[in-house]
């Protein structure tokens, strides 16, 4: 097929849907009549019912979705030059997913190993580096939330947003600076005699997963706050009266109440782990490859557009597996978890 | 003159509920008209049909002899007060005032004015640039009703205003409503589910149930002159006894009751076979006088100084309460006694049965 | 001991790990911000010196990074707030059906990773340039506020939402009531309403541009912003420098946090004392209305 017939897709799918909704609506009004709820422009008069569907429009379809289906189209698109682009060459291709699979756009034979093994590293990964952030935050979040007194939470509060608004990218550095072989770490155990020779923690990856771990920290801490915050604390009391163990009570009363909360922290934590840039490029060693500066490279070393759709179309499904199965694991609807 | 307000048949249903159901009424200009009802009678929906925020299904809406179709809110001769007041808190106790003013183009100048002139109307001079949350639940109130006057509307539709305060600031604020009222000279209308509110302050009452109009009228005919068993037990206590039309003579009916037969005054001619409900108010019985009677086991009494009500059980289901005042408390019977309790039948009214046939 | 001591003592122990984990690394690197040696360094502690904040401002690409960084969030600002505004109020008046699609669609970038939207910014915008033959539109700077405000809107619509539901309806009936236009409505009632969550949209819209770096590396081409200097300098080698702008941001910061603090407790303290008068008008008894 050739690749102009996508474009027109593409630029119908949005009016379409919004068309269907529209007349369903509209159909509805007719058959309510005078019963109808005030409409949309009559509630709002005409000058902000423009600007709010001027705004949702622009931002829903030219900034949101069009840009992401424009994505999707061109990985399924070959790398030509500029003046053969939509020309007759130009027809849906699955060889930039064949790549990926298997290092060459046209020969199955071998595994393209590089590439499987740092998109499966990163998922594994930042799977691991979801739950050990969950296991590092949740004893503070609930001691923040029902344990510590309220001038000491605002305390606490104002001590972990501090950090939050340094750069990722200097966050990154600092550990550079802290592991580094010629590092603040290395100088300290070579100083006091506990090492000869300096540790290569950036070579061991010490560096990425630390630096990756300590980056979205933050954004694993505030929805379980938030989540076990609006438990009644009664519940607790009451299973500590009735001789539930200190576990129990965390496991049956507290996580099912805080679901939503936890879920929304992995979930951004997750993506933003599998989805970082700054750490991996600062802290990875020579010898690990993370899959998000392999996209880049995609981009701006290859100069292989197409590609580098792919291979971003492929992350991007990987988060959404991540999603569909925290939310199917806890039950939950997707406004539960970004509320 | 037009009437302040004019009703024609207006009908208001959601899908396939009528909330209001075929709504004919005149309010005069300058009155004190009051809705009353329990809670999802229709009298809120009514009001705010009045107000333009609800167009009725059916029927037409006249305020000051025109027709308000197609009429918003914002282009209707009404001021509203909401039941929680709806005040702005981000603006000061003037701005809040003059809002209707703001946004009809009156200069500042012009708006200061009027905000003290009404600032002293409802006694609170000298809090025009405080904010809302600096005043109390009563000076809210007060503010509330000025912000609506201050458009100078024809008609002011109160929507159970009082509702949210206590007791004692409810009662003061009666006063206070009426005394505006007096003084300003426009139409009120006013909703309420509280008894009490409605007959103190209105000129007419129109009591509603499950969206129909039962009866429009002054305060002392609904409570002499009920013409629904609906109004009968709803204004004022009342004891009823269901029974069946079993004589007609003149104004006088009877009524077949399981107490035995009782007679009462048949305002609305009810013809003898109808299904009829006769009321005494527990004023209105004495023990062992009267031309009806019937009797009665004393159950409870409850002293209550000047009065004191005394429940007795008969042979119908429902306990029928007597009310004593002065010399009469003395002679009330113990627990358990039987007495014979009776009634004068100029004192009984005889009104067809809830779901009967209308008159 | 008793049992409670124990448990005590573990999470006192747990929380001062958990801090110095997010503080040694950033502590660190202030040190090394004043220390005089060239590689970034605690020990030995050569001199102090505020040399290396000297150098960023003679340091001509950090600077126009910044500017450029600046005018970005500031552009962010202004399209992100409003449209993050119209998304919450659409989703409070959608019609039910289409809600749960609408939601999908605007919420999510936010759980999009960065780079993918920073892709599909620029594939988007180059594939329109070619359709149209506008090359004005394929701008890294237009791109960048496009990109980011995809998901910061999100980040808004979000703040809006959460305030939206506290509002009274029953206000912007009062205001029509009283013959205001449904523009004026919107003016005069809903927007003060929503004013608090304007200015905290504002601040996370900005600070969320700001330290931006996935989306904005990939949609920036040519020009350079504060992070992808910051970001070039990093994989070059590391100098104390970058220590500084560190020390830096995190001192704007912290003042900026300490002042919101302060000018909050201010204002529950001045709240208080306007419902204790309130009350106190209440109990002193009744003003009657003068007759």
């Amino acid at each position: 097929m050739h690749s102009s017939v996508g474009k027109v897709l593409i630029f119908a799918l949005p009016v379409v849907v919004i068309a269907w909704f529209w007349a369903t609506a509209l159909m509805e009004r007719r058959r309510l009549g005078s019963l109808a709820p005030l409409g949309f422009v009559q509630r709002n008069g005409v000058a902000v019912a423009t600007y709010l569907v001027l705004a949702v429009a622009l931002w829903a379809v030219v900034m949101i979705v069009l840009p992401q289906l424009f994505m999707v189209d061109l990985s399924f698109r070959p790398k030509l030059p500029p003046p053969q682009v939509g020309g007759e060459k130009d027809v849906y291709t699955l060889a930039n997913y064949r790549y990926f699979l298997f290092g060459s756009a046209t020969d199955t034979s071998s595994w393209n190993t590089t590439h499987l093994q740092a998109f499966g590293l990163t998922i594994v990964a930042s799977v691991l580096i979801t739950a050990f952030n969950f296991a590092l935050c949740y004893p503070l979040a609930f001691h923040m939330a029902k344990a510590a007194p309220a001038a000491r939470v605002r305390l606490l509060m104002l001590l972990l947003i501090a950090p939050y608004w340094v750069n990722e990218i200097l966050r990154a550095f600092a550990f550079r600076i802290l592991l580094g072989s010629g590092g603040v770490l290395n100088q300290a155990l070579l100083g006091l005699g506990l090492i000869a020779e300096p540790i290569d923690f950036l070579g061991l990856d010490v560096g990425l997963y630390a630096g990756l771990s300590y980056a979205y920290l933050l954004l694993m801490i505030f929805p379980l706050y938030n989540a076990i915050e609006s438990l009644d604390t009664n519940q607790i009391e009451a299973a500590r009266d009735l001789g539930a163990p200190w576990w129990h009570i965390h496991l049956f009363v507290v996580m099912p109440h805080a679901k939503p909360g936890i879920a929304s922290g992995c979930t951004l934590v997750f993506m933003l782990t599998a989805g970082a840039l700054a750490a991996p490029l600062v802290l990875s060693g020579p010898r690990t490859l993370w899959f998000t500066p392999i996209v880049y490279d995609r981009f701006y070393q290859a100069f292989n557009w197409p590609q580098g759709a792919a291979y971003a179309f492929i992350l991007l499904i990987a988060c959404i597996v991540f999603v569909l199965t925290v939310m199917r694991l806890g039950r939950l609807t997707l406004g539960e978890i970004t509320r | 003159m037009a009437a302040a307000v004019d009703l024609s048949h207006v009908t208001i249903r959601f899908g396939d509920f009528t909330a209001v159901d075929d709504a004919t009424l005149s309010i005069e200009p300058g009155e004190f008209f009051s809705f009353l009802g329990p809670s999802g009678c229709g009298k809120t929906t009514l009001l705010r049909t009045i107000s333009g925020f609800i167009e009725p299904t059916e029927g037409v809406v006249r305020i000051g002899g025109e027709d308000m179709k197609g009429r918003g809110p914002n282009a209707r001769p009404t001021a509203l007060i909401f039941q929680n007041l709806a005040l702005f808190p981000m603006m000061s106790v003037a701005d809040n005032i003059t809002y209707g003013l703001r946004v009809r183009g009156v200069s500042r100048a012009e708006r200061r004015k009027t905000a003290e002139r009404l600032l002293d109307l409802i006694a609170l001079p000298g809090s025009a640039d405080k904010r809302i949350d600096e005043l109390s639940g009563g000076q809210k109130q007060r503010v509330a009703i000025a912000r609506a006057l201050a458009v100078e509307p024809k008609v002011l539709l109160l929507d159970e205003p009082l509702s949210a305060l206590d007791l004692k600031l409810r009662q003061h604020m009666r006063n206070e409503l009426r005394a505006i009222q007096r003084r300003v000279g426009i139409t009120f209308i006013y909703i309420t589910h509280d008894q009490g509110e409605a007959l103190t302050m209105s000129d007419r009452v129109a009591v509603m149930n499950r969206g129909v109009i039962e009866q429009i009228a002054d305060g002392r005919t609904l409570y002499t002159a009920p013409r629904t068993a609906f109004v009968a037990s709803f204004v004022g206590e009342n004891n009823g006894f269901p029974g069946r039309v079993s004589a007609v003579d003149g104004e006088i009916a009877a009524v077949e009751t399981a107490v035995g037969v009782l007679r009462g005054r048949n305002l609305r001619k009810l013809r003898v076979g109808s299904d009829a409900v006769l009321y005494v108010r527990p004023e209105a019985l004495v023990i062992g006088r009267g031309s009806e009677l019937f009797a009665g086991v004393a159950q409870t009494a409850a002293f209550e100084g000047t009065l004191t009500h005394v429940t007795f059980a008969t042979r119908g289901d429902r306990p029928v309460t007597l009310t004593a005042a002065g010399r009469a408390a003395e002679a009330i019977p113990s627990e358990g006694e039987e007495v014979v309790l009776g009634f004068d039948p100029a004192s009984a009214l005889v009104v067809p049965a809830e779901g009967g046939a209308h008159a | 001991m008793s049992a409670g001591a124990v448990g005590r003592a573990i999470l006192g122990l747990y929380i001062a790990i958990f801090f110095v984990y997010l503080f040694a690394p950033l502590a660190i690197m202030g040190i090394t911000a004043f220390n005089s040696s060239t590689y970034p360094a605690v020990v030995p502690f050569e001199g102090f010196t505020l040399n290396w904040f000297a150098a960023l401002l003679t340091d001509g690409e950090m600077l126009t990074g910044l500017r450029t960084s600046l005018w970005i969030g500031l552009l962010v600002v202004l399209v992100s707030v409003p449209t993050g505004l119209a998304g919450a109020l659409v989703m409070t008046q959608i019609h039910a059906r289409a809600r749960s699609l609408y939601y999908l669609v605007v919420v999510s970038p936010v759980l999009t990773p960065g780079v993918i939207i920073g892709i599909s910014t620029v594939v988007f915008w180059r594939d329109v340039t070619t359709i149209t033959g506008l090359k004005g539109l394929y701008d890294g700077i237009l791109m960048t506020v496009l990109a980011q405000s995809s998901f910061i809107s999100a980040y808004c619509m979000l703040i809006f939402l959460a305030r939206l539901q506290r509002f009274d309806r029953a206000l912007e009936e009062a205001a029509l009531d009283l013959g205001a236009t449904h523009t004026q409505v919107f003016r005069d009632v809903l927007l003060p309403f929503l004013m608090p969550a304007v200015v905290s949209a504002a601040a996370i819209a900005f600070l969320s541009s700001f330290e931006n770096y996935n989306t904005t590396t990939f949609a920036i081409l040519a020009d350079k912003t504060l992070t992808t200097v910051l970001a070039g300098r990093v994989r070059q080698g590391t100098t104390p420098a970058l220590s500084a702008l560190a020390v830096l941001i995190v001192a704007v910061t912290v003042a900026g946090a300490v002042l919101y603090e302060i000018l909050k407790r201010r204002e529950d303290a001045r709240a208080r004392v306007r419902r204790k008068a309130a009350q106190a008008a209440d109990d002193a008894g009744l003003v009657p209305v003068a007759t």
